[in-house]
């Protein structure tokens, strides 16, 4: 068998292998389910206010938009931090050891950290549909959306980890900065609240990053069609959506670690 | 020949630093050489360059007839590396690890039986364990069986015995001599126990100062860097210790002069640490010409 073949299938499994000791190592658990727990709490507590200019659930809408806030979560931070606490304890100078050992070693990560994301999709989506009323989930159309909505922010967040995980120069510095700036983020990307209410300014700079647009996407696959009303122009944007997370995948991905095996 | 290391006039520059300043060695297949060196001397230096992980600043570098800068992956699935500390995989069990990492041999040879492996590491009880639950010569264990897993051609091993207890440090020596004696592995080994290094080594080339100072067996060495041995005996209940530098000649005369008194006799040639102290002593006083025993 073509050897870089061989080792993307080595990769797959070796991803799954990871998924499984994550959710069965209780520290990593309690972490996701910290983070999953506070997500919901501020949703039921917003779960009876309403959009302004609007008579729908504030707290569903937070709901749906904190899927596109969980992918960046898990493909930039958690895969980000992964990197450099790996790097720090030599499991990247081990890939680099073993024949296309680092192609099996970032399409593992890839596996692992696009499991978890789909774990707190599937868990906060739950949620949802049992306590929250208003979400679109009948369609078949809304779940075609979410499919390409999450396909493309795997491929726009998870390189981009995978290039902040480079970068950093020690596990110290990575995950308490990145997570702060992302809650900065979070802030002007319209996920607790509608883009449209901020300075002008602040919506410029939310729509550079790849969050609003996930929070966009989420919320055109999950919400009725006439909440588009409180999004910049009246409208779900799918080709501007599309674009922008491409955009993102591809620069990702040409940053993106290789075989550099020279450090 | 065709040398597995072939290694010509390499320098290693850091900075204004030089770290390695012309060194010179080769190495065939199946042979066993060990890098002494205080630390400091460019061991792990020299073994990174070998490794294809760091970049060398110049000189000529052949490893398995490839430039380890630009050893592809065929060429990796060749070299088997233990590095000095591994702390990676922690949540893995050992056995689940063995069997992945082999996995990525596959394609170039057959890697070995995961169950054979455990069992010549002595890590069989222990296989279903996580890595990080594993004691300090037990974690040894599983880096030096994760650096044979591919079967290499070339094995680098620094340090491999940091941390063992006499036991162990047998159980690895054993080890070593099947890789060699039965599939011709050559390995490049460093080291900081000098009777290690005489028990595995056949060839022992010390690095000071960023250069060999010294390159040959642990006997060659000894005899060329100083002929004297240390003879002790005892008579009439007295003890007695004599540096001679032509021991024969001086047990003989002793016998002449004293024959049948002469008791409990004993000659020691200079250890290897007497004479890996000396030269690395010589060396940091100003360099002396490189010692090169030649081989038979």
């Amino acid at each position: 068998m073509n050897p870089a073949l061989a080792a993307a299938r080595t990769g797959v499994s070796r991803g799954r292998i990871e998924f499984k000791q994550t959710m069965t190592t209780p520290g990593d658990v309690i972490a996701i389910t910290i983070l999953m727990g506070g997500f919901i709490a501020a949703m039921i507590w917003t779960r009876h206010t309403h959009v302004p200019g609007t008579h729908f659930s504030l707290g569903t809408t937070m709901l749906v938009s904190v899927l596109g806030l969980n992918i960046v979560v898990y493909g930039v931070i958690t895969m980000g931090d992964l990197l450099v606490a790996e790097r720090e304890d030599g499991t990247l100078l081990r890939a680099k050891a073993i024949p296309n050992g680092m192609l099996g070693y970032l399409l593992g990560k890839v596996v692992n950290v696009s499991g978890q994301i789909a774990f707190a999709l599937a868990i906060t989506l739950l949620t949802g549909a049992f306590l929250f009323t208003g979400l679109a989930i009948g369609s078949p159309g809304s779940w075609l959306t979410l499919a390409w909505v999450l396909v493309l922010g795997l491929l726009a967040t998870l390189p981009l980890g995978a290039v902040l995980g480079s970068l950093f120069p020690s596990q110290r510095s990575a995950g308490g900065p990145m997570l702060l700036l992302l809650a900065g983020l979070a802030a002007i990307s319209g996920i607790f609240y509608p883009i449209t209410h901020l300075p002008v300014v602040l919506q410029w700079i939310g729509q550079v990053f790849p969050l609003y647009w996930l929070g966009l996407g989420m919320r055109s696959a999950l919400l009725p069609n006439a909440m588009a009303v409180v999004e910049v122009g009246h409208s779900w944007r799918h080709l501007a959506t599309f674009a922008v997370l491409s955009a993102w995948a591809v620069a990702g991905l040409a940053l993106a670690p290789g075989d550099e095996r020279q450090g | 020949m065709n040398y597995v290391l072939d290694v010509r006039d390499l320098r290693m520059r850091y900075g204004r630093t030089d770290v390695l300043r012309g060194v010179s060695f080769t190495a065939r297949r199946g042979e066993v050489l060990t890098l002494l060196g205080p630390n400091g001397a460019g061991k792990t230096t020299t073994i990174e360059i070998l490794e294809g992980f760091r970049m060398r600043s110049a000189g000529g570098v052949s490893v398995l007839g490839t430039d380890p800068a630009h050893g592809g992956e065929a060429w990796r699935a060749r070299t088997g590396v233990v590095l000095q500390s591994w702390r990676d995989h922690a949540k893995w069990r050992v056995h689940e690890l063995l069997a992945h990492l082999g996995r990525y041999y596959l394609p170039y040879r057959r890697p070995w039986d995961v169950d054979d492996l455990l069992e010549t590491v002595g890590l069989t009880e222990h296989a279903h364990k996580r890595v990080r639950n594993l004691s300090g010569g037990q974690r040894r264990r599983l880096d030096v069986a994760i650096g044979i897993v591919g079967r290499p051609e070339l094995l680098f091993l620094d340090e491999p015995t940091a941390g063992f207890d006499p036991e162990a440090r047998r159980d690895f020596h054993d080890v070593v001599h099947r890789l060699t004696d039965r599939d011709e592995t050559t390995i490049l080994l460093t080291t900081h126990d000098l009777d290690e290094a005489e028990r595995l080594a056949d060839r022992i080339l010390i690095l000071a100062g960023g250069t060999i100072i010294a390159d040959g067996s642990a006997d060659e060495l000894s005899r060329a860097m100083s002929g004297q041995s240390e003879v002790r005996w005892s008579r009439d209940g007295q003890r007695f210790v004599h540096p001679a530098d032509d021991a024969t000649a001086f047990v003989r005369e002793l016998f002449r002069q004293y024959g049948g008194s002469i008791e409990d006799l004993e000659v020691r040639r200079a250890s290897l640490e007497d004479t890996y102290m000396a030269l690395v002593r010589q060396a940091e006083h100003g360099g002396p010409p490189r010692l090169t025993a030649v081989a038979a």
